[in-house]
């Protein structure tokens, strides 16, 4: 068996472990993306309430998606994916009234029977982990495990060295050009103290993006997908909700109709530092050959003088 | 579609062996099948300059195997070499410790590295064992140059000795703690490739600085380095699977080249004429330099590749799952719902 260590595995109460005596229970978002309609309002709160800056606008042709991807200065994203499936992927409209897709004309793409479009929308975060990545190489302590469980960057402290980037499993946290420092959600660290909603729960319409304490949020996250398997969603699956998974479970956690790579999300994310130990033994051993290695090549010329002058 | 055609532009950007073998390619190996949001990465790739980040990784290594060789020359008698390597990883450190500070979001809060120590933070234990090393390097290649406090001198050679190894190791664990596919799969075997290219480096500028009588343990040392590195880095690539193949594509694929030859060629050259000519030991210690540059310029650019493609993301993460024990219950307890296939996605 694995000796228990904080890098990795199931991880009751990542708050408590950071050092927070008497943390109140973890909270998080379940974004249920069944229910998104692709509205954005999450983008536009998140970006107000946390005076964000603007970062560019391009058409991109990727289906109402012009936001791209999630970065420094965007903390809240909506994928936008337009498929051809099969209609059995698709539930019956049960009573409600069905309209075309486009009026009159053939549909956008060459459809064969049995076919039929749909249109996925899911609004992405930062996933809060359990075990973080990003924060576990933090060097300067910048990021650091809020006591509702989050993990957030101190900005007056980043130096913008930018590990944390490529330490996130999914390419959440980003430096911020103009600025050098690494930034990403914080779930609203200041409404929470508060006793508030994040900015982007606050916002949605249509109870896509549900914020709470994450046991509530999973309870409620098993029986919605049971339920959409029971209405004929076969797709439907939850994505980070786990505390066995590869970053011992997602503080913000979805609940998808397509594999997560469908979406952008890596299938089966590991927190990096789960291999931490491992590394460390290799680079001692390997500076203990380096070192080895150097002794040996004293000692051979050495023992070749000897011989030739014997 | 977008899949489609980021995988036509991948492979334009792959430039001429790409297109050589694209009629051929398609007919015999199938490309992996995997589906992805337009094509588009899914970690992000470090931000870091390859200048910067890969220099640092080869100056690291310069200074601090070659502080192993100045100790070993010291002890030996070998005066010349010993404080030319001395001078030698002063200058590598000093400038590793630049292109660290120069590479920061905010230089000006350099300090901030040495706020806290944590040992989950690779970065962190490097700038403290920089912050050992350093003095004890500059104090060593002082003592040297000037010849005062020779006491002194030899603890800061000894200490520099003894950290030396893990500024030329640890660097290997700083790129293999990330989500980098090409990095964090090979994070068994990177510090292996890391130590042997230090030594070569080092065994490299010991050659070119050193003189030729006193040669010998640096040319042993280069054949070892040499073979120690060209196994480590295919072990590396046996490991790494199909990611293996952003270390011979491209870029990275060209520089892990070069450093394969100029490696091999340095070393052979040394061990043969090294002992006699002053210029074959130079030229042999001047490959060897530049293959140590290539090697680290060479990982830093396969990782980059690998970080920017959600193939080498995805791939491995789906035909891992029944091997990995601990972590991937989750995508095989699920039923595997039959969905519209990888390609559907109905961009134009």
């Amino acid at each position: 068996m694995m000796e228990r260590h904080l890098l990795s595995g199931v991880e009751p109460d990542p708050a408590r472990d950071a050092g927070h005596p008497e943390p109140p229970p973890r909270v998080g978002f379940f974004t249920d993306t069944s229910v998104c309609i692709g509205c954005k309002a999450c983008e536009v709160a998140c970006k107000e309430w946390n005076a964000i800056p603007e970062d560019g606008l391009s058409l991109t042709g990727m289906s109402y998606d012009n936001t791209q991807g999630l970065g420094a200065s965007t903390w809240r994203h909506v994928a936008f994916i337009e498929q051809t499936v099969s209609e059995e992927t698709v539930p019956e409209p049960q009573g409600r009234t069905q309209l075309p897709l486009v009026d009159g004309t053939a549909p956008a793409a060459p459809q064969e029977a049995g076919e039929t479009t749909r249109w996925l929308m899911s609004s992405d975060v930062c996933k809060h982990c359990t075990h973080a990545a990003c924060l576990d190489v933090c060097p300067t302590g910048s990021l650091f495990r809020t006591e509702f469980g989050t993990v957030v960057v101190q900005e007056d402290i980043c130096n913008g060295c930018g590990y944390c980037v490529p330490a996130c499993p999914y390419g959440v946290i980003e430096q911020r050009p103009s600025d050098g420092r690494a930034f990403k959600c914080t779930m609203c660290y200041d409404r929470l103290s508060a006793g508030q909603e994040p900015a982007c729960a606050k916002a949605c319409p249509t109870e896509s993006i549900q914020f709470g304490p994450l046991d509530e949020l999973r309870e409620r996250a098993a029986l919605r997908v049971d339920q959409l398997h029971e209405a004929g969603v076969s797709g439907a699956r939850l994505y980070g909700d786990d505390p066995d998974g590869g970053v011992g479970g997602d503080g913000a956690f979805f609940l998808l109709l397509d594999k997560p790579e469908v979406y952008g999300l890596p299938p089966d994310p590991v927190v990096t530092t789960r291999d931490l130990p491992a590394m460390w033994k290799h680079a001692g051993a390997a500076a203990v050959s380096l070192l080895g290695g150097f002794a040996l090549s004293f000692a051979l010329p050495a023992l070749a003088r000897r011989r030739g002058t014997r | 579609m977008s899949e489609l055609q980021g995988r036509r532009e991948r492979r334009g950007r792959q430039g001429r062996r790409g297109r050589r073998g694209r009629r051929g390619e398609q007919l015999m190996v199938p490309e992996a099948e995997f589906a992805s949001y337009y094509g588009r990465p899914i970690i992000k790739a470090p931000s870091w300059s390859a200048t910067d980040i890969a220099g640092y990784f080869f100056l690291g290594g310069l200074a601090g195997a070659g502080s192993v060789l100045a100790a070993g020359a010291q002890l030996t008698g070998r005066g010349s070499t010993a404080t030319a390597m001395k001078v030698s990883s002063l200058g590598a450190v000093s400038l590793a410790a630049a292109a660290l500070i120069h590479d920061l979001g905010v230089p000006s809060r350099f300090p901030n590295m040495l706020r806290v120590l944590k040992p989950t933070s690779p970065m962190s234990v490097g700038s403290w064992l920089l912050a050992a090393y350093g003095p004890a390097a500059g104090v060593a290649a002082v003592c040297a140059t000037t010849g005062r406090l020779p006491r002194i001198g030899a603890v800061a050679t000894g200490a520099a000795a003894v950290f030396g190894p893990a500024v030329a190791s640890y660097t290997a664990v700083l790129a293999a703690d990330t989500a980098v596919p090409a990095w964090h799969g090979a994070h068994r075997e990177l510090p292996y490739v890391f130590t042997a290219s230090a030594t070569a480096a080092a065994s490299g500028m010991a050659l070119v600085a050193g003189p030729v009588r006193e040669s010998a343990p640096a040319r042993c040392a280069a054949v070892a380095a040499a073979m120690a590195e060209a196994a480590a880095v295919r072990a590396a690539e046996k490991r790494l699977g199909m990611v293996a193949e952003t270390y011979r594509q491209g870029r990275a694929g060209q520089l892990m080249r070069c450093a394969r030859w100029l490696t091999a060629a340095g070393a052979a050259g040394a061990a043969a004429l090294g002992g006699r000519s002053r210029t074959a030991a130079v030229a042999g210690g001047l490959a060897m330099l530049a293959g140590s540059a290539c090697t680290r310029f060479g990982v830093f650019a396969a990782g980059i590749a690998s970080a920017e493609d959600p193939k080498y993301t995805v791939v491995p993460q789906r035909s891992d799952a029944p091997s990995d024990t601990r972590s991937d219950t989750r995508s095989d307890a699920r039923p595997e719902v039959p969905t519209c296939g990888p390609h559907d996605h109905e961009e134009s």
